[in-house]
């Protein structure tokens, strides 16, 4: 099976420059032993695509890398079963110039225990996206031996804040490769991605009080969708990409409204005189999750977006706050404030349990990787916001430590189509 | 603070009431004893008129003095506090309310903004939400000490602004507050 695959990588500004410190601590249930083998071909870009590579399989916390001790097979012949006792999958390769600064780098992902060929691809790229292509790479690695797609090559979104200055970041998903999309005086919140992962919608202070823009990430423009008095806050993108629900205070207190992605026909989802936000659309768009404290304390509650009947969801002790749907559309995570600390937790509706998945502290605004598979989270270092991650078991945690500046208001991004 | 500013009102009105010239003085019989002494009079009317001017501009600057020194004592207390996720305004500020209703109503050019704020422990959307609410509650309560609708706006900065940025009760109660800002006129 050969595939091949050109990337698409989007235009943005100068990049940020932020050297990230990461941390990780657990393991997951099930370790798979793989070894990683340095591709034939430039050696620079070979060690740049192992280190890429090894990083973003480590930090799943699912892969035991073992050090290929010398052995440098680079084509399926060259592998010896009995040299790799103990090894499950074996990742081989090599890295070919090609005209116009670009490079193809074809692998191989090689089953040691069945003794069979897992995969076989070729990627084609320019030379300065071997970042582009080592998270490629990994994800393939990640899917085959898993069985979800990798999410390396997605993106997030967060806001920084420093010495008085906000910006809206955009970075690869193991927060590196930085870049503003908009930078300002004034607050910005609560940044979404359109589920095509071209645009962010988010809520900008620029004009001094909180209104919504619509961002494009290729051309960088962008549009005012609502400036009606008071606030107007808490953009969710419907899972087609057609309408987005907000949360705005012209007619009462904080409540949901639906529109076009354009802004254009308004309406009025909840009608309560509390405050219901933070609005998440099902997989299936046909209800919203949100935050409302109708009940006297902030906790989860669902809306049909058709019948527009309410549910309450959460009935916790503390409060509920942020919730973001599973993929599978089948539990939600949401940031869970009790007895003075925030925990990260998730809730199955099904069973309707709760299953806190954090140690707790300032952990707030939580998503989930668009697998499913980890959880990103805003939490502190030393009175400083971070980036940090979990698994959706709990069992692998991950901090992402910058060397300046205060984070907030992560959102992980979709898969890239 | 209120009984002081309606003390330094009272003056006012005294004195302006004082420093009007008596109207007989200006409305004396042109007789033909009093021709001969008219340049005298016509002096002494001067005199009286230039002591005249001389009081209002002086009680002008008074007034403005006061109205300034008034405006300066409102504008350090400009700030109301709420408990803990509670977005009703307290007793404990129905003074500052009541002086700034009175300002308000009194000067009808006069335009706030009311600007809510919240402290950490939610998220920052539901604080947003908080800070509005505590803005609506500010505002209804200086309209109904006398302020205008139209002269208020509201609006939200949640826990995008804090005062204060430690994470304890004397910092969070700091930040649990909505400002009533004077818009340059």
């Amino acid at each position: 099976m050969r595939r091949w695959i050109l990337l698409y990588l989007m235009i943005l500004s100068a990049p940020v420059h932020a050297v990230l410190n990461i941390e990780i601590t657990g393991a997951g249930e099930h370790q798979t032993p793989v070894s990683l083998v340095r591709f034939a071909g430039d050696a620079a870009i070979a060690q740049s695509l192992l280190a890429l590579v090894g990083s973003d399989l480590a930090r799943t916390g699912l892969f035991k890398l073992i050090d290929p001790a010398g052995k440098s097979p680079h084509e399926p012949r060259d592998i010896r079963p009995a040299e790799w006792l103990g090894v499950e999958a074996v990742l081989i390769g090599s890295i070919q110039s090609q005209s116009e600064g670009k490079i193809s780098v074809e692998f191989r992902l090689f089953d040691l225990v069945r003794n069979a060929e897992l995969m076989s691809q070729v990627v084609t790229a320019k030379e300065d996206q071997v970042r582009a292509i080592g998270h490629r790479i990994a994800d393939l690695v990640y899917e085959r031996l898993t069985g979800s797609p990798g999410v390396f090559s997605t993106r997030i979104a967060y806001v920084s804040r420093d010495e008085g200055v906000y910006r809206l970041v955009v970075a690869d998903s193991d927060g590196d490769n930085e870049q503003a999309l908009l930078t300002s005086r004034e607050p910005i919140m609560s940044p979404a991605w359109s589920p095509d992962g071209r645009q962010i919608a988010y809520v900008s202070f620029e004009k001094r009080r909180a209104m919504v823009y619509v961002q494009s990430l290729t051309t960088r423009q962008r549009k005012l969708i609502a400036d009606f008095p008071g606030s107007n806050s808490a953009p969710a993108w419907s899972p087609d990409g057609m309408q987005i629900a907000m949360v705005l205070t012209r007619d009462d207190a904080s409540q949901i409204y639906l529109a076009n992605s354009n802004g254009s026909h308004l309406r009025r989802i909840t009608h309560s005189d509390a405050i219901d936000t933070e609005p998440s659309f099902s997989p299936d768009g046909k209800s919203l999750l949100f935050t409302s404290d109708r009940g006297g304390s902030p906790q989860i509650y669902r809306v049909s977006i058709d019948s527009r009947d309410v549910e309450r969801l959460t009935f916790e002790s503390g409060n509920a706050f942020s919730p973001r749907f599973h993929p599978d559309g089948n539990s939600f995570v949401f940031a869970h404030f009790n007895e003075g600390i925030f925990h990260i937790a998730v809730h199955d509706m099904e069973s309707r349990q709760t299953q806190i998945l954090t140690a707790g502290g300032w952990e707030k605004k939580p998503s989930f990787a668009p697998n499913g598979k980890m959880i990103l989270f805003a939490t502190e270092v030393q009175g400083r916001g971070i980036l940090a991650t979990v698994s959706s078991d709990g069992r692998v945690k991950q901090k992402m430590v910058a060397q300046r500046g205060d984070i907030r208001e992560p959102m992980w991004g979709p898969f890239l189509k | 603070m209120k009984k002081l500013i309606l003390s330094v009102l009272l003056l006012n009105l005294l004195a302006a009431c004082g420093s009007n010239p008596p109207k007989e003085e200006a409305m004396a019989p042109a007789t033909s004893a009093a021709v001969s002494e008219a340049p005298a009079a016509a002096a002494a009317a001067d005199a009286t008129a230039v002591d005249a001017q001389a009081a209002v501009d002086a009680q002008a600057a008074a007034d403005a003095q006061a109205a300034a020194d008034a405006k300066a004592a409102l504008m350090e207390k400009n700030s109301v506090y709420f408990p803990f996720d509670v977005d009703a305004v307290q007793d404990a500020d129905r003074e500052t309310i009541m002086n700034h209703a009175e300002y308000l109503a009194s000067h009808p050019d006069a335009k706030v903004r009311v600007e809510g704020n919240a402290d950490e422990r939610g998220s920052s959307e539901y604080n947003l939400g908080l800070g509005q609410r505590r803005a609506k509650n500010t505002k209804r309560a200086l309209v109904l000490g006398g302020a205008s609708d139209s002269q208020i706006e509201t609006v939200s900065y949640g826990e995008e602004k804090p005062r204060c940025s430690e994470h304890n009760e004397a910092c969070w109660s700091q930040n649990r507050r909505a400002d009533i800002n004077y818009s340059a006129q």
